[in-house]
């Protein structure tokens, strides 16, 4: 008996050395650690002046913002239908209802203010390709009452497929929930409609990589493929894990971010519960059938050794 | 024509027709095994459970796959792993066996080599096990290709590629295997072809061959000593069944192998639900995309030793570049555990604890063989390349060394180490990039290669005692 477990534990520390060296090791050298996300946004400065959400109703509509964004919400309709919009600047404008509850407020003032700065996207828009969100020219005070209006109008709860959709599905897809770049993939009557749709979509994505450069990928697998860490880490600031990534910093807020990963995690590994509460009984059945078998195998070897 | 009496019962009645009983006895209850043996004995059982998991859940996988390269990732990602009733689990248990039958297939290999059970008689059964690590090998990468994700194309393109590299033929093989110019639809399908018939039944007939090889020989055991079978089984079913030193398959043997596979279920198990990221690469939950390289390739674990063979050379020596160099190293590398019965000259069937200089040996090469893998998967940049050049000539270098070594040669043996030294040597000044003579390092390696295919064939065999 001694002997087999000396056995055992020289395979055990050569099966341990091989996996720690091709497994945490290989993939420290691989990606190297970076800082976990904060969300505080701290290159950002905070606007020296508090808002007023009742001015900013009426601000929001003085500095044009309504001229390319509807705040459904409010009655306020989108002037332009998506596709149109992407054809016109690349990527569909985002509704507002919701962006004070998912976008941290300090970042949404910096990124009207200055969106390719907050967004970290001044690799890739300038002079020579300007960002289709114009920086704003207003004063600080219009800007508080913005945000403050904004954040006012804001609803508390939000699920997770809503803060997802808001906060990054206007770029990318998740097939394996049926959203789409353009919402949800609605039901089809006939097949004209079907390929109405397509081609909408086509027309969109179509626009969408003219924009970035780039198709941005279909999240469906993230979870897996990235891991909810990495999502959360990359979500705060694309840059610091790809770096020159056409992706901008979007600005959510730690709870938003939390929530994406729950979304990502619901549609791409979605039996996680079923693996973990299944696991126990079948290695529990495993550890009774060892046991069995020992005592099986004891009785028979006492007639022969 | 036979004589048939009435039967007395359905299990007489088969038995006139099939001879169940002995068939019974031939196979399981007089098939005898010695009784000095520990639980490496079992990794036999273990393999052939793990082989059953992997064609049942195949079986299950099988029946949702579509094996169409617009069609095959969902098909596994969503609807095995989201929308089938516990695709999930058939999935994981698949992909863990996959990756955990070959830990047990290097284990059953190197217990066979520890204790010399490749030789004297047992050379079948070393060989047709080396058979079914070949094909095992090529069923695990036909079937890490199939869930058509970033690393199943992009390891397919890198390993087809390989074979671009055997003369003359090699650019026309590599159309040949792929079905086309570059991986694509047809790959993929005749990959599942030969994922879920062709090869699982010549496993199927190779672990047929491989228990047959067993019957003469018979099994070792752990002091490497000379049974006779006959003998000692007439003492156990005389009764004398502590005196004897053999035990039946069934239930003796079997019941301790249970015990074991017990144990190493726990251990699977627990992997399928817990811990599958090393056997699933998250990478390959990432469509496979021919426009988008990443950044870091690498073959699945069990594979990345004789990947690092290849990659170690990575200088130009001569006329033959540092892509030549790796393939001739790697294609040795892929063959020669069969030789290893004919590069050992030693009669003598021991543990390699009582063989001098070969335990020494043994723990080297599994030294080497745990340092290529780790360094198969490190990016090949900097001081890991010339890490890689040292283990993977050191590797080549332990076969070269075997014949003198177990015969006894001892100037031959130190001839040996000292071509390899200067070949590390060599390498580091290449490395460093202070000598930049081709000539010297070619010389070397031709010195080098002629030891390697000569000492097998010029040193003679010896029985016994050689240190």
């Amino acid at each position: 008996m001694n002997k087999e477990l000396k056995i055992l534990a020289i395979i055990v520390a050569l099966v341990g050395i091989t996996y720690w060296g091709i497994e945490p090791y290989a993939h420290s050298v691989m990606h190297p650690h970076h800082e976990p996300a904060t969300f505080k946004y701290e290159d950002l400065k905070p606007l020296p002046v508090k808002g007023n959400a009742q001015r900013g109703a009426q601000a929001i509509v003085n500095n044009g913002c309504t001229g390319c964004h509807s705040i459904k919400s409010q009655n306020i309709p989108a002037p332009m239908d998506p596709v149109s919009a992407s054809a016109s600047y690349g990527v569909n404008p985002p509704d507002l209802s919701n962006i004070g509850a998912i976008v941290d407020p300090k970042f949404l003032a910096n990124f009207i203010k200055n969106p390719t700065h907050a967004a970290l996207l001044e690799h890739k828009f300038g002079d020579s390709k300007p960002y289709p969100m114009p920086a704003f020219y207003g004063s600080d005070q219009d800007l508080a009452d913005i945000v403050a209006y904004l954040v006012s109008i804001a609803p508390k709860n939000l699920s997770d497929r809503e803060v997802f959709a808001d906060g990054c599905g206007r770029c990318h897809n998740v097939r394996y929930d049926k959203w789409t770049v353009l919402g949800d993939r609605p039901k089809f009557k006939n097949k004209v409609e079907e390929a109405d749709f397509e081609l909408k979509l086509a027309k969109y994505e179509e626009n969408l990589k003219n924009y970035l450069g780039t198709t941005p990928p279909d999240l469906s697998m993230y979870i897996r493929s990235r891991g909810g860490e990495y999502i959360r880490d990359f979500v705060e600031n694309p840059q610091k894990l790809l770096h020159g990534t056409a992706m901008p910093r979007v600005g959510l807020t730690e709870q938003a971010t939390e929530q994406v990963v729950s979304y990502l995690e619901y549609v791409g590994d979605r039996k996680k519960e079923k693996r973990n509460a299944l696991g126990v009984w079948v290695l529990l059945y495993f550890v009774i059938f060892s046991i069995l078998a020992y005592l099986w195998k004891k009785k028979i070897w006492a007639e022969v050794l | 024509m036979a004589h048939f009496e009435k039967a007395n019962s359905i299990y007489e009645w088969l038995d006139q027709r099939l001879a169940l009983t002995k068939l019974w006895k031939v196979l399981a209850a007089e098939y005898w095994i010695p009784k000095n043996i520990n639980f490496l004995w079992a990794m036999g059982v273990i393999l052939m459970t793990m082989f059953t998991i992997l064609v049942i859940s195949g079986i299950f996988l099988l029946m949702y796959y579509k094996p169409d390269t617009k069609l095959a990732f969902d098909s596994v990602n969503y609807t095995i792993m989201q929308e089938v009733w516990f695709g999930w689990l058939w999935r994981h248990m698949h992909a863990v066996a996959a990756s955990v039958v070959f830990l047990v297939i290097y284990i059953h290999m190197f217990t066979g080599i520890y204790y010399a059970s490749y030789k004297k008689g047992r050379e079948m059964i070393w060989i047709s096990g080396m058979l079914l690590f070949v094909t095992f090998s090529a069923e695990a990468f036909s079937g890490y290709m199939l869930p058509w994700g970033q690393m199943s194309y992009w390891a397919a393109q890198v390993i087809t590629n390989l074979f671009g590299g055997i003369p003359f033929i090699g650019d026309e093989l590599v159309i040949w295997i792929r079905g086309n110019f570059y991986v694509s639809d047809p790959t993929l399908t005749r990959f599942f072809m030969l994922h879920v018939f062709l090869l699982p039944i010549v496993i199927m007939m190779l672990i047929g061959l491989h228990f047959y090889t067993l019957r003469i020989p018979h099994v070792n055991n752990q002091d490497g000593e000379e049974i006779d079978f006959d003998a000692e089984a007439e003492k156990y079913k005389a009764g004398l069944k502590k005196e004897s030193k053999v035990i039946p398959f069934w239930p003796v043997f079997i019941s301790k192998d249970i015990f074991v596979l017990g144990v190493f279920m726990i251990f699977y198990f627990y992997l399928v639900f817990y811990h599958y990221n090393f056997a699933m690469d998250p990478i390959n939950f990432d469509p496979a995309d021919p426009m988008k390289t990443p950044p870091h390739i690498y073959p699945e674990w069990y594979f990345l030793w004789s990947y690092e063979v290849l990659r170690g050379f990575f200088f130009d020596v001569g006329p033959l570049s540092a892509m030549d160099m790796g393939l001739i190293a790697f294609g040795i590398a892929n063959v020669i555990f069969f030789f290893l019965p004919w590069f050992d000259k030693n009669d003598e069937v021991a543990p390699a604890a009582r063989r001098g200089g070969f335990f020494i040996w043994f723990w080297l090469l599994v030294a080497d063989m745990i340092v290529l893998t780790i360094w198969g998967k490190l990016p090949p940049t900097g001081f890991n390349a010339y890490i890689g050049y040292v283990a993977a000539v050191g590797f080549l270098a332990l076969f070269a060394a075997l014949p003198a070594l177990t015969a006894g040669r001892s100037g031959l043996l130190r001839l040996i180490i000292a071509v390899t030294v200067i070949l590390f040597i060599a390498g580091y000044l290449q490395y460093t990039k202070t000598m930049g003579n081709g000539f010297i390092i070619t010389l070397l390696f031709i010195i080098f290669y002629a030891l390697f295919f000569l000492s097998p064939v010029i040193v003679k065999r010896v029985s016994g005692g050689a240190r």
